[in-house]
């Protein structure tokens, strides 16, 4: 597989604060990728960092193996941090040709790009005159007009009300469907949920994560369950090697497990001991869920 | 290059404020004939500018050298203002992030620099040789361009103003503050000339020589002021029993102090660049 960025011990000090300590992570092409912490733990200092606009204090970073600088990559490189900087005076489509001459492509693709986003009918008006929600497609136009190897979006989706949201989810899915790498910033967990195949999770600049979604914490799963005897059922489990922590939800025990087992078996565990259940389910935590049980742990350390 | 100058180009020309700017600052400098029609009446003497031949060659180059440069404060209220625009709108953040290196940046600023001192020099020529061509009383051709010398010193000393215009936008940031700062250091060189030469090295040429580095006493010492070369100004010294006995001419050294600066200008906005997290 193809890296397209590599970062090694990455590592950003503001003075006294570490602000990212050193990260080391690595995106592959065809993926999509969500960098994922609370606010403040260091998302944007990072994207910051390997697009040009923060030094970096210690470590390494490469673009594409480091056959490019990182000014020459970033011409393959679309990317929005934070809010879209845009010439107020100018019209979309004129900042959009400005885009293209420091990028060095033609500019045959900004009414293309425009269409995407569904700003074509407004590409005459100055930036100033748009809402937020226009502005940041714009920013999406404008990252995309390179047909960029990799896009990076910072919190793409911040401000906007839930129809704004909603457009720019549809137009990143809309893009990650073509087969564009994409690397998305967010403290939105269901966004990353939705959207990304790959996750980074960072807290306080130190990486916790990095790996496929569906693998974040070594889980297997749990079972929710209900019976008319519910006294009787706690002492079961308890019994049951493969059980660990057990806990009382509103009427339904949650019994997390210690080791791989699926729902056929607890059921013929427990009818077996003579008690049969009027409800069970195995699930797996949500990415919520995992999510705050990492930062939990170790916060906790 | 090209390229670079193509950004800023576009960068400029929507811009209304600086389009603006930029125009009037061209209609003034024309705006110089016009000093030929001022007359005045003393008593009865009738006093006509144009008649005092400050038209004639060469002696207009170093007129209109001189009053051109008053003019340029226009041109640095744009510099200062497309530099630390940059700032305000983050567009140099976004710039940086599309794939221009801080190098290409502060290149494509300075090369804008060039061209403006460069534009303003060619239309200064044009504008002299018209006036002079009209007015004066000697067109001779080898008259007609000796000391040029002074329209060279114009470029210098523009492009080292605009220079420091560049490297203060980018410090401050805020195109108000910058232009202040401008005035605030204008008037420290002033209060630091007057202490030295009054208070501290009276009677002496050290003050003179010690300010002769700084920038902007450097960039006015390259076009000195011409009035007092005038016939009637000199005939008048006379009268008064002084006499005015002043270097008016350009020397190397000066050039190459305002050229000093220019490059250290260029280079520490480089380095601010560089050294700052956007």
């Amino acid at each position: 597989m193809e890296t397209i960025l590599s970062l090694n011990n990455l590592t950003k000090r503001f003075g006294k604060v570490t602000a990212v300590d050193n990260l080391s992570f690595s995106i592959e092409k065809g993926n999509v990728y969500g960098i994922l912490g609370p606010n403040g733990s260091g998302k944007s200092t990072t994207l910051g960092m390997v697009l040009n606009v923060v030094n970096k204090t210690s470590g390494d970073f490469k673009w594409f193996n480091g056959k490019l600088s990182t000014h020459e990559a970033l011409k393959k490189v679309g990317a929005i941090i934070e809010h879209p900087n845009f010439y107020p005076y100018m019209t979309a489509e004129q900042n959009l040709a400005l885009v293209c001459k420091i990028k060095g492509t033609n500019r045959d693709k900004i009414h293309e790009k425009l269409e995407i986003v569904g700003l074509l009918d407004r590409k005459d008006s100055k930036f100033k005159t748009f809402s937020l929600g226009m502005k940041q497609r714009l920013a999406i136009a404008s990252a995309l007009l390179n047909d960029p190897e990799i896009l990076i979006l910072d919190e793409p989706t911040n401000g906007l009300d839930p129809q704004g949201i909603h457009q720019i989810r549809e137009i990143i899915r809309k893009i990650a469907a073509g087969g564009t790498t994409i690397l998305l910033a967010s403290h939105l967990l269901d966004e990353v949920e939705k959207v990304c195949s790959h996750v980074v999770i960072i807290r306080k600049g130190v990486k916790l994560y990095s790996g496929p979604v569906d693998e974040i914490i070594n889980s297997h799963g749990f079972f929710e369950l209900k019976a008319s005897d519910m006294q009787r059922l706690e002492e079961l489990l308890k019994d049951h090697p493969k059980i660990g922590k057990i806990t009382d939800k509103e009427g339904l025990l949650t019994a997390f497990l210690d080791d791989p087992m699926d729902a056929e078996e607890i059921n013929r565990y427990l009818f077996e001991k003579g008690l049969s259940l009027s409800y069970l389910i195995k699930r797996r935590e949500s990415l919520e869920e995992q999510f705050l049980q990492l930062t939990n742990q170790t916060s906790s350390n | 290059m090209l390229r670079l100058l193509e950004i800023e180009y576009n960068k400029l020309r929507y811009s209304r404020s600086a389009r603006i700017l930029i125009i009037t600052y061209f209609i003034l400098i024309t705006f110089i004939a016009l000093i030929a029609s001022i007359e005045f009446n003393i008593g009865t003497i009738e006093f006509r500018v144009a008649d005092q031949g400050i038209f004639n060659f060469p002696y207009i180059w170093h007129f209109n050298s001189y009053i051109a440069a008053i003019l340029k404060l226009f041109l640095a209220i744009v510099i200062v203002s497309m530099m630390s625009n940059e700032y305000s709108n983050r567009t140099i953040k976004q710039n940086l992030i599309d794939g221009l290196s801080k190098k290409e940046f502060i290149l494509s600023k300075f090369l804008t620099v060039l061209v403006f001192s460069g534009i303003s020099t060619i239309f200064l020529f044009i504008v002299s040789l018209i006036l002079g061509y009209s007015f004066s009383d000697f067109t001779e051709f080898s008259i007609v361009f000796s000391d040029l010398e002074y329209l060279l010193a114009y470029f210098i000393k523009l492009t080292g103003f605009f220079a420091f215009c560049m490297f203060l936008g980018i410090l401050v940031k805020r195109s108000a503050f910058a232009l202040g700062f401008l005035i605030v250091w204008f008037i420290f060189e002033g209060i630091l000339y007057a202490v030295l030469n009054f208070k501290v090295f009276k009677g002496t040429d050290i003050a003179t020589n010690i300010m002769q580095f700084f920038p902007l006493e450097s960039m006015s010492n390259l076009v000195v002021e011409p009035f007092s070369r005038l016939n009637a100004v000199q005939t008048a010294a006379t009268q008064i029993g002084g006499e005015l006995t002043k270097d008016y001419g350009i020397h190397w050294y000066q050039l190459l102090i305002v050229i000093v600066w220019t490059i250290i200008f260029i280079y520490s906005s480089l380095v601010l660049l560089r050294k700052r997290d956007l």
